[in-house]
């Protein structure tokens, strides 16, 4: 874990003039499985959305392996949260697992077999390919989630940035999703996951970064997951009693 | 029929379509009065083109007002990012300022221009053949017909050619923009095509049902499928049948054809989300009512299970103990033993061996919060639904 795969120089972002994420330095190890953890409206989704250039920051810098996102986009998958876009649309899921497959192919070129295959390699690893062609508002919201994550998959990136994968899914999809984010680091690969629950973080996760508009600490989570860290980051006394 | 006749149908059916597809993006991006504002607000720029080329058909004009639709849509952003003003709110105080400029243009010079606030309003589709393009003194059509015959090719082009940028931006912007598709470009590349789309069938059909030719063919599109190149096809469906038939209502009432038209599309819209087969009124209050009859039948059979006891089991006590009226306990009793779910030997009513199954399986998937499997556990079980 000497390479480092995503490194933020003093980042800031604001909405109408009012910081949302302070001045972050940040690095990200290649190979680990890191949640990003912090209040509401603490930046994590800013943070995320920064880094893939959807925000523009007013300061500051991001390199993905030592160059810019625009020039490192083919390495880089993106899991947005679920809410984020309308589930009525018509489409079917494995449409959707396809979307993944657009960026490989860059403007105007169209998917052909091959970028279907993959799509349905992936539902099969998520376990939806007998609802490849449901409609997607027809999925339960654990299902939903799934295929995010198989859009993900068909990217083949080596950085993954999932915003809030585990919110509103079943304990099945929970566990499901956790396996497949193992497996992607046993293979190498960088996950980097916006997380809520406190509690299944020394479970889940090798890394960890606080994050409260300002970066309150990053690194191991066996190092630094302790009440101190979160009482600073959530402001309270916060009390997690971290199972060995 | 007479040419004219056909020159009419053919330019109003050529408009519905080229107005469908930006449409249908329009109906799924949320931004249907953003279509409204824009197909107001290109009045300004109409009338100062007007003034310049003194032709409704020129090529400058519609440059001109479609770069009004897009200011249109650049202040709507502006306002509404202020955050003083949500967009409805930025949308309604855009389009009739500019709207009014073109009325004031209109008026003080009145006497110089052939236009009215009229045809600007409602179209002169009747008119349009009137006005042929000449090409070396031979009649080659009506101008209106060539105009939108360009502008139709340019908008199938566009689409086919970003049918998937069009497509991954409006389902999920944060993605397209990762991917390296700028949402920015794909949102004014809409904006454009749909200004230009407005000007071009303005003069045909007016201001007003431009939006109803936006709008109506997508919304009602939307109710009746679940793929997008169905939704797009059946938007144009939608609207060229509206088209045709409106001119015909027109014909016959004598009335204006822009008005038939859009009552047609309004009829159409009003049907389908009437006698939609899933999203319909009538088939989600079917759907509503088997699903209330189906719970019952649940309970029924809940209580059966629970009670040994032969009072509790009498079918005379039924409504009494679960509280139900009579024609209620008589549907759902009818309902259990079309479905060999129960018996009944003197009155006592007892479940079927299938009976029992089927309430036990539905008890372990409730307890189990896994509710959403006892809809697929009814197609096996049931040879009548409720």
């Amino acid at each position: 874990m000497d390479k480092i795969a995503v490194k933020i120089d003093d980042l800031t972002v604001a909405y109408n003039y009012k910081p949302v994420l302070w001045d972050i330095d940040l690095e990200i190890p290649e190979g680990v499985l890191m949640a990003i953890v912090g209040p509401n409206g603490a930046g994590k989704s800013t943070l995320i959305k920064s880094i893939l250039g959807i925000l523009k920051p007013i300061a500051g810098s991001v390199s993905i392996y030592g160059k810019s996102y625009e020039k490192q986009r083919s390495l880089v998958a993106y899991v947005p949260q679920k809410g984020s876009v309308d589930w009525d649309f018509p489409t079917t899921a494995l449409d959707v697992v396809m979307m993944g497959t657009y960026g490989s192919l860059g403007w105007i070129k169209r998917p052909k077999q091959k970028e279907k295959k993959a799509a349905l390699e992936a539902l099969e690893k998520v376990g939806m390919l007998s609802f490849k062609n449901r409609q997607i508002s027809q999925l339960s919201g654990g299902q939903q989630q799934r295929i995010f994550l198989a859009r993900a998959l068909v990217q083949n990136a080596s950085i993954y940035f999932m915003d809030e994968p585990f919110q509103g899914v079943d304990a099945t999809t929970e566990i499901a999703i956790i396996n497949i984010l193992k497996e992607l680091r046993k293979a190498g690969k960088t996950l980097i996951v916006v997380h809520h629950d406190l509690q299944t973080v020394p479970e889940y996760f090798d890394w960890v970064t606080f994050l409260n508009v300002k970066k309150i600490a990053t690194g191991p989570v066996k190092d630094i997951f302790n009440d101190d860290n979160l009482t600073k980051t959530y402001g309270i006394n916060y009390k997690v009693s971290i199972q060995e | 029929m007479s040419n004219a006749q056909i020159e009419i149908q053919l330019i109003a059916s050529l408009v519905a379509i080229a107005c469908a597809i930006p449409g249908t993006f329009l109906v799924l991006r949320k931004m249907a009065m953003i279509s409204d504002a824009i197909s107001h607000s290109i009045l300004p720029g109409i009338v100062v083109g007007f003034f310049i080329t003194q032709d409704l058909n020129s090529p400058l004009l519609i440059l001109l007002a479609a770069v009004t639709g897009i200011i249109t849509v650049i202040l709507v952003e502006y306002i509404q990012k202020t955050g003083l003003v949500k967009e409805d709110t930025a949308i309604g105080l855009v389009f009739p300022v500019l709207f009014s400029i073109g009325v004031i243009l209109i008026a003080k010079n009145a006497n110089d221009v052939h236009l009215d606030i009229d045809a600007v309003l409602l179209g002169e589709l009747a008119f349009a053949p009137f006005d042929r393009l000449m090409v070396s003194g031979v009649d080659i059509g009506p101008k209106s017909l060539w105009v939108i015959g360009c502008i139709l090719l340019i908008t199938i082009t566009l689409l086919i050619a970003f049918f998937k940028e069009l497509k991954v931006s409006t389902f999920d912007v944060g993605l397209a923009s990762a991917l390296g598709f700028s949402p920015a470009i794909i949102h004014y590349g809409l904006m454009t095509v749909s200004s230009i789309t407005t000007v071009g069938a303005f003069d045909a059909v007016g201001a007003i049902l431009v939006v109803a030719l936006m709008i109506a063919p997508a919304a009602t599109a939307y109710l009746l499928t679940t793929d997008l190149k169905k939704m797009i096809l059946l938007s144009i469906v939608f609207g060229v049948f509206s088209a045709i038939s409106g001119y015909w209502v027109a014909h016959w009432l004598d009335a204006s054809i822009a008005g038939s038209i859009t009552t047609m599309l309004g009829l159409l819209f009003l049907s389908v989300y009437l006698f939609a087969p899933s999203k319909g009124l009538i088939a989600v209050m079917y759907r509503e009512k088997q699903q209330r009859t189906e719970v019952s039948l649940l309970t029924f059979l809940l209580h059966l299970g629970n009670h040994q006891e032969q009072e509790e089991r009498h079918v005379n006590h039924l409504n009494e103990h679960i509280n139900w009226q009579k024609v209620r306990s008589k549907t759902v009793l009818d309902l259990a033993l079309k479905n060999n779910m129960i018996t009944i030997e003197n009155d006592i009513v007892s479940l079927t061996k299938k009976g029992n199954e089927f309430t036990t399986q539905a008890i372990s998937y409730i307890i189990t919060n896994e509710d959403s499997k006892i809809e697929h556990m009814k197609d096996d079980f049931f040879l009548f639904r409720g």
